[in-house]
């Protein structure tokens, strides 16, 4: 019997509520069939749109919800009922998921029908994707919080998404992913407070969001190991007999991080072909999929960006016979072989987490997130000495040049939008029932200091019009909060030899001389964005030519950055933004210091070129892949001092 | 380069202002032969201008024993008292690039308006374990705030180069790692004035290396610098705040018996004399020292000077007959 067609969806969310219920409409009407909902960074913190920390950030990568009446907008005419929706949510995960309920509770659909995903993996927020707030034993128990609400409450909601997809992103190998991924789960599970006899249920309803890259018959060996060792530990350590309940589900969204710049419609084929490493054999297949667009590294799809990669996926599906053969691999010796070797290095290095206490441990231990800046390190390493082919890149760089890129097709929404957004946000604040407010409010930190289960109370919250930043506040108070380690703590060894290192390490030898001491740099990363592969690689690059180089990590203020730069007695500063807040944050930055300031990320032409009318030295974007030839420019400057830039 | 002080300069540094402790540190952390002068200069005006209570603390330990995290949660517990403090932390530089890697900052969150200056430094090549210019910008700092914290990397030698910087001495070790025993054989458990056990928080390996320490202490150093000062050893948790309490107390009284024994000042020009020394002898090496007549009576001769660093070194330089850069 042929399979069924897996869940295609379009992560999508900007501006406002209203805006993208318009634009979820129109996907729904194009054939998708299942809402994934991207949410702005001030949400994704837990900030409310009116927040310092949220300026310049409100609807910008996503939608801004900051209390029941955006999340209403938001699903106005989605029947709640009958709609999959995926929420891209996690450190507040048990806040959007209260809303969702509540709002379905308005529209009188009963929350036992309501069907779902929260992503709610914080593990990886700590390791890669940066939206983290709480410390990771508190975010645990909130993670589990949900997971045994649903159980018993919306029984058909996948109350956690375990992530692969966003460790592969920042570098991670497919055995890193594999085993920091299911340490998480095991971390997650362990925790988890219900009857023996509910645990299996529990085990089935765990569900896994993946990446899949360009390598992809790896990639199809990388799912099968997922399944084979998620059946062996549900079955070995959580004993679940039912084979079904055992199951690795798992979504995915295919790999973002390969996708370029340079000849973008390359990037078509690459879609492509890295969907076919988690459709092509039956028994690992996903179940549901998201596709970057093709102008990925550019900036947010707008929505016919979006229509093309949906098509992808119904002409592989509705087009090719993919879906009308059993597994096609079924006693292949040399996939055997491929999956056995993946298998056993996951595993050891499951063993090796779980020796030292485990993923939490890991997490506050940094030694993760270490060795995985380590394998982004060598895979961009192995790119620059050519040793890794990609096409457009560093192999056939010269051609037509793409008549796909003179439309210049990237959304960006505009100011306007926050400000209407913290207009309505602070009138709905008056309006309310304050009463009601306070007394939600002081149910909610009655549970967390009891330790009693967050999602009712959270959900009279929702309901009594309690905002974002309020219900995180609470949780703040009691759970405390968190910075993890950035990866960069513990200092790297092994730069780069040969010629060209060589020679900027001579070059930043003399530039010291002459300044009296070693030349130094700050690395900063302002505003809510997550994104530190850049900052990263370019903090081990600059430390390997011979800076000393201050790092600390994201979400700093454009305040604590300067107060930085001057404590620590800087040369010169690289700030690092691709949330697309940079016209807001970096002016700033730059205004309050007296030393030349770089700025790298997903900077729009036109706004480098307001950005260096502003006083910025240089800007740098995903086209300028060479790490060295940056640093040698940032030298010169350096050497320069800003008066004279 | 000017050699001159910028008129209000030191009255900034010793009112807490930012970017005139910036300034200071830019003149003092700077290997420039001209500007000699202007370093001398303001070393003896912060010297003579700082009060005596103000104190260097040094943190020092095996990397990852989390003494940037218990730097971050001392200086939380003196901020909310209403106190200043100042943060030097050294990391290593790395051998082969020259450049480095100062995380420490991560673990220190501070708003922008509260009193805390922090700044990173790297190694750059100095055995020891320390920065060349460790103490001058210690001392920038000790200027404004009456606490001056400097995080090392222990690894054997630093803990003695740490000894001529600070004021008291904080050894942090981690439980199950053996340090304690490592330390002994380095022969340099006498240096600390106060032992943490950190990460009190794992538990029973916690207590464990707790006891360890403590039987090893029993069998005594020998006698140390400071004979009526008796080393406790705390049990402490950064991630949850156990045990900083007594550590705060303990440094506190640390710094009173400094005071009121008189051991403080003492100690303070012993070092002061050990690193005018060292710095003398790594310039113009023992040819110089022989031109003075020989260690002891440089020693001797500092000890009459006694001034500032930069009095003692530049007057022993100028008496062996060298030339100091800048005049
Ligand atoms: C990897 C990736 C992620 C990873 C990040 C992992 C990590 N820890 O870094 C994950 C999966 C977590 C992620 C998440 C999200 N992402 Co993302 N992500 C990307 C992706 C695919 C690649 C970025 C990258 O790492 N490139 C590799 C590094 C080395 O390149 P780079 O940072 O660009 O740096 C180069 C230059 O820009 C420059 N540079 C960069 N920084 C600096 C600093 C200095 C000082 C200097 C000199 C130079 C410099 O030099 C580097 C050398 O080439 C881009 C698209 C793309 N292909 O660029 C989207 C992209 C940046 N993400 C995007 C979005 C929207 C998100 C989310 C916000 C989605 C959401 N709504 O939840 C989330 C949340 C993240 C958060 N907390 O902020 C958008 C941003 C849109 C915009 N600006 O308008 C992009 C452009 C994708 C898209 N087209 O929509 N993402
Ligand atoms: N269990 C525990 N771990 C801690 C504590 N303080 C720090 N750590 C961890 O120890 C590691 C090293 O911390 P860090 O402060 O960087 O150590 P340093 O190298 O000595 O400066 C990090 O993983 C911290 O999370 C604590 O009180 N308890
Ligand atoms: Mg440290």
């Amino acid at each position: 019997m042929a399979d069924r067609p897996w869940i295609m969806r379009t992560y999508s969310g900007h501006s406002t509520a209203r805006e993208s219920n318009a634009l979820y409409r129109e996907g729904l009407a194009r054939g998708q069939t299942g809402l994934s909902i991207a949410f702005d960074l001030p949400t994704q913190c837990g900030y409310d749109s009116d927040h310092p920390l949220a300026r310049g950030e409100v609807g910008k990568v996503g939608v801004p919800i900051d209390s029941i009446e955006d999340m209403e907008l938001l699903l106005e005419g989605i029947p709640l009922d009958e709609m999959n929706t995926s929420m891209t949510i996690n450190a507040p995960a048990a806040w959007l998921l209260a809303l969702y309920v509540a709002v379905a509770e308005r529209q009188g659909v009963d929350r036992a029908s309501l069907r779902g995903t929260t992503q709610n993996d914080v593990v990886k927020e700590y390791l890669s994707r940066g939206t983290w707030i709480f410390p990771p034993e508190a975010s645990l128990r909130l993670t589990t919080d949900i997971i045994e609400f649903t159980v018993q409450e919306i029984p058909k909601w996948n109350p956690i998404n375990i992530c692969s997809y966003h460790l592969q992103e920042a570098g991670a190998t497919p055995v890193q992913e594999v085993a920091y991924t299911l340490s998480t789960a095991i971390a997650v599970l362990d925790a988890i407070d219900v009857p023996d006899d509910v645990l299996p249920r529990v085990v089935g309803r765990i569900a896994f969001f993946c990446n899949s890259g360009i390598r992809f018959i790896e990639e199809m060996c990388k799912m099968r190991v997922f399944g084979r060792l998620w059946d062996r530990i549900t079955r070995e350590r959580y004993g679940v007999d039912d084979p079904k309940l055992r199951r690795f589900r798992y979504g995915v969204q295919v790999n973002s991080l390969g996708l370029t710049a340079e000849q973008p419609e390359n990037n078509i084929p690459r879609i492509v072909l890295e969907s076919l490493g988690v459709l092509l054999s039956r028994d690992a297949r996903a179940r549901a999929l998201q596709l970057p667009a093709w102008n990925e590294a550019l900036g947010l799809p707008q929505p016919w960006d979006q229509q093309w990669s949906l098509r992808i996926q119904q002409i592989l599906a509705h087009e090719t016979d993919l879906l009308e053969y059993p597994d096609l691999f079924e006693g292949s010796v040399v996939i055997e072989e491929k999956v056995r070797e993946l298998e056993q290095a996951a595993w050891a290095e499951i063993e090796r987490i779980e020796g030292a206490g485990g993923a939490i441990a890991a997490v506050r231990q940094g030694s993760m997130k270490r060795a995985m800046v380590e394998s982004n390190r060598a895979r961009l390493r192995a790119i620059e000495d050519g040793q890794q082919v990609v096409v457009g890149v560093n192999r056939y760089e010269a051609g037509e040049s793409s008549p796909l890129v003179a439309h210049g097709t990237v959304v960006t929404p505009t100011q306007a939008a926050e400000q209407e957004q913290v207009d309505s946000l602070q009138s709905r604040r008056q309006q309310r029932d304050a009463a009601a407010v306070d007394g939600a409010l002081a149910e909610l930190r009655e549970a967390l200091q009891s330790g009693a289960n967050v999602m009712s109370p959270s959900i009279r919250c929702a309901h009594a019009g309690v905002t974002t930043g309020e219900w995180t506040d609470a949780l703040r108070e009691c759970l405390g909060e968190y910075r993890p380690p950035t990866g960069l703590d513990v200092s790297q060894g092994g730069g780069p030899t040969g010629p060209t290192a060589e020679q900027l390490r001579r070059r930043v030898d003399e530039v010291s001389h002459d300044l009296g001491r070693r030349l130094k740099l700050l690395v900063g990363k302002p505003g809510l964005d997550g994104h530190s592969n850049g900052a990263e690689l370019l903090a081990l690059a600059a430390r390997d030519a011979g800076l000393e180089v201050v790092y600390a990590g994201i979400r700093q203020t454009p305040q604590e950055l300067i107060a930085a730069a001057i404590q620590e007695g800087v040369h010169l500063v690289g700030l690092s933004v691709l949330s697309g807040s940079h016209m807001t944050l970096v002016p700033t930055v730059v205004d309050g210091l007296d030393v030349p300031v770089v700025v790298g990320g997903i900077i729009p032409e036109a706004d480098a070129a307001d950005l260096r009318q502003h006083g910025v030295a240089a800007v740098y974007t995903p086209r300028d892949h060479d790490l060295s030839r940056i640093v040698g420019e940032m030298i010169e400057i350096a050497a320069k001092g800003r008066a004279r830039v | 380069m000017s050699e001159e002080l910028r008129d209000g300069l030191v009255a900034e540094v010793q009112a807490g202002e930012v970017r005139a402790i910036a300034e200071a540190m830019a003149i003092v952390d700077d290997l420039r032969r001209d500007g000699f002068l202007r370093r001398q200069r303001l070393a003896a005006e912060l010297a003579t201008g700082t009060p005596s209570h103000h104190s260097i603390i040094g943190l020092t330990g095996p990397p990852g024993a989390g003494k940037s995290t218990l730097a971050g949660a001392l200086i939380r517990a003196w901020v909310d008292a209403g106190s200043g403090v100042g943060m030097v932390a050294v990391d290593p530089t790395s051998q082969r690039s020259g450049g480095a890697l100062l995380g420490d900052r991560a673990r220190l969150r501070f708003g922008p308006k509260e009193p805390v200056f922090m700044r990173s430094l790297a190694t750059r090549h100095r055995l020891g374990g320390l920065a060349p210019a460790t103490h001058e910008l210690a001392s920038v700092l000790r200027a404004a705030y009456p606490r001056t914290l400097v995080e090392t990397v222990g690894v054997g030698q630093s803990e003695v180069a740490v000894e001529h910087v600070c004021d008291s001495v904080v050894l942090v070790i981690q439980p199950g790692s053996g340090d304690a025993l490592q330390f002994m054989k380095a022969g340099i458990l006498e240096i600390p004035d106060l032992f943490v056990v950190h990460k009190a928080d794992l538990g029973a390996p916690a207590t464990r290396t707790r006891n360890d320490l403590e039987s090893i202490l029993a069998l005594g150093p020998g006698p140390g610098a400071d004979p009526d000062w008796k080393t406790p050893v705390l049990s402490v948790s950064a991630q949850t705040g156990d045990g900083l309490g007594d550590l705060v107390e303990a440094l506190d009284e640390h710094r009173r018996y400094l005071i009121d024994s008189g051991q403080g000042e003492r100690r303070r020009s012993r070092s002061r004399i050990a690193r005018v020394l060292d710095s003398f002898q790594s310039t113009y090496g023992s040819h110089g020292l022989e031109l003075l007549g020989g260690r002891d009576a440089a020693i001797a001769r500092a000890r009459e000077i006694d001034g500032t660093d930069l009095d003692v070194f530049a007057e022993l330089a100028a008496l062996s007959g060298l030339a100091s850069g800048g005049r």
